[in-house]
């Protein structure tokens, strides 16, 4: 089940390598914040993400909340060509995952 | 997930997404956490303690890996830009530790080969605070270490 | 050396080393504020608001493509460098947030309270519509010129109330907008604040609103940042859609007139 809005992913070739830029929607609520009734706002984080390129994986990470809001990555792989697919896939802390797709430009 | 687009995927180099995602043990949705989410590393106090978590030890300063893109003075630490790049042959992994916050470790990156070992992302900063970079290469830890000041900002922009 | 060539050379250094720490402050902020340009979330706002202007919704089950914000009905190439504008259909001069909701209600059948209902999203789960939408027109006049003609006599009138507003003390503080914005060199504690009497001031101020504020973690538009400025000189709520708001902007984007409309942008 994909949720959210969907990320803004950018591949393009620099050289011989493909550098890709992403924009996610999501909260990153480290979970020490309190809302207007003084409760705290419960964790609610992505954990885990994957790109890959032509199904093979070109990045794995870990994050914890201290990633920013919307969080932005920004990263570079040897090879790749004009409408190659990049997919990034995120899991975050309450098992929500979400995938998406962009071509190399 | 559509037949056309798992076709494509499969002729696209032999591996699914759902290959992948068992392999590297995502969870089907619905359970409590990322499966493979380290979360002693993540709720590590000391830089000595995450490595440890994260399975190493000792790690040496290193020149070869340095800060780009990265402002020494963030006017809000909502977003602070950091960029890390290795120069260490046979880089693996890169992480981003921010001393002063209440848990370190802010992000792991795993390195395959054929990916550059430089990267940049947004983390949150509570409080001016040394910004560690944590490389592991050919099964060894290194650091380098930048001070970013945060600002407590005035009310306009 | 005679003494006092000494003394005038460490005086000469101290000053040179104050001078180079505070020009090294404002670079680094600079530098902050650049690399945060690469990547900015509002592109996530822009999305969602173009998704918005095309679909179907409100009890009359139509879409945006039907709402002229000033160059013809569904036109948003170059629209917002060109607003606020008098528009005849609604009698007043409208900005793009006021002509959103005139369209919300005569276009797709809401009621203006539930249009008007959520102006400043907070978070994903009230995520503001009117924002989206504003990001979305606003990013389709970037690298247009700001050309706000005050043609029309509603139009003068506009930018003349504004004016005044904008001199206007008042609030527990006797604050007017002039206060902060009327002079050089004027910042709050690490932020500069921008001269919106001098062209270059005005132009650069404008141009880069609706804005990712990294400090909210959300898109605001010009009606916020007006509305938070109101509540940081502690004057009483500046209404949404307000001929207040409208005359203000009216004011601020005609002075930003040649200025290039580079929005929507990302400030602290």
């Amino acid at each position: 089940m994909a949720i959210g809005e969907p990320m803004k992913i950018r591949a393009a070739l620099a050289g011989d390598q493909t550098e890709v830029k992403v924009l996610m929607n999501h909260e990153m609520e480290t979970g020490q914040r309190k809302d207007a009734q003084g409760q705290t706002i419960p964790a609610w984080f992505i954990q885990s993400v994957m790109a890959t390129w032509n199904g093979k994986a070109v990045l794995s990470a870990q994050w914890g909340t201290a990633i920013a809001k919307n969080p932005f990555l920004s990263f570079k792989f040897k090879g790749g060509a004009k409408g190659d697919k990049i997919l990034i896939h995120w899991v975050d802390s309450r098992g929500d995952q979400r995938t998406d797709e962009a071509v190399i430009a | 997930m559509d037949r056309g687009r798992r076709k494509a995927l499969k002729s696209g180099g032999g591996l699914t997404l759902a290959t992948l995602l068992a392999a590297a043990g995502w969870l089907p949705p619905g359970r409590a956490q990322a499966e493979g989410w380290n979360k002693s590393a993540f709720e590590a106090h000391s830089l000595g303690e995450s490595v440890k978590a994260l399975g190493g030890s000792d790690p040496v300063q290193s020149k070869d890996i340095e800060f780009f893109q990265t402002p020494e003075i963030a006017e809000n630490g909502a977003v602070v830009p950091v960029g890390v790049t290795s120069r260490i042959p046979k880089t693996e992994s890169i992480a981003i530790l921010i001393e002063k916050n209440p848990n370190m470790l802010a992000a792991v990156f795993d390195i395959p080969p054929g990916t550059e070992p430089a990267l940049s992302t947004r983390v949150k900063m509570a409080q001016t605070s040394n910004v560690y970079a944590l490389v592991k290469a050919d099964g060894r830890y290194y650091v380098a270490a930048k001070e970013i000041k945060v600002t407590l900002g005035g009310c306009g922009g | 050396m005679t003494r006092l060539s000494w003394l005038a050379a460490l005086a000469g250094m101290a000053c040179a080393s104050l001078a180079s720490a505070q020009t090294s402050t404002t670079d680094e902020i600079a530098k902050y504020r650049a690399a945060l340009q690469d990547g900015n979330p509002a592109e996530l706002w822009e999305a969602r608001g173009e998704a918005l202007w095309k679909a179907k919704r409100g009890p009359k089950q139509v879409t945006f493509e039907g709402c002229d914000v000033g160059k013809g009905p569904g036109v948003v190439k170059g629209a917002y460098a060109e607003l606020p504008r008098y528009f005849a259909d609604a009698d007043r001069v409208m900005d793009l947030e006021t002509r959103l909701v005139w369209c919300m209600v005569r276009l797709q059948g809401y009621s203006e309270a539930d249009a008007k209902k959520n102006p400043f999203g907070n978070g994903s789960d009230k995520r503001s519509d009117l924002e989206a939408l504003t990001a979305y027109v606003t990013s389709e006049s970037r690298g247009v010129k700001m050309n706000v003609a005050l043609g029309h006599p509603k139009e003068v009138e506009a930018y003349r109330v504004g004016e005044k507003l904008f001199y206007y003390r008042g609030g527990t503080h006797d604050f007017a907008c002039a206060t902060c914005h009327g002079e050089d060199g004027k910042r709050i504690r690490l932020q500069d604040l921008p001269n919106l009497m001098k062209t270059e001031g005005a132009q650069k101020a404008y141009t880069t609103w609706p804005a990712y504020r990294v400090s909210q973690g959300e898109l605001r538009t010009f009606e916020w940042r007006l509305y938070d400025c109101f509540r940081q000189q502690r004057f009483p709520e500046l209404v949404y859609d307000s001929d207040a708001a409208i005359a203000l902007t009216t004011y601020l984007a005609h002075n930003a007139n040649g200025g290039v409309y580079d929005g929507p942008g990302i400030k602290r």
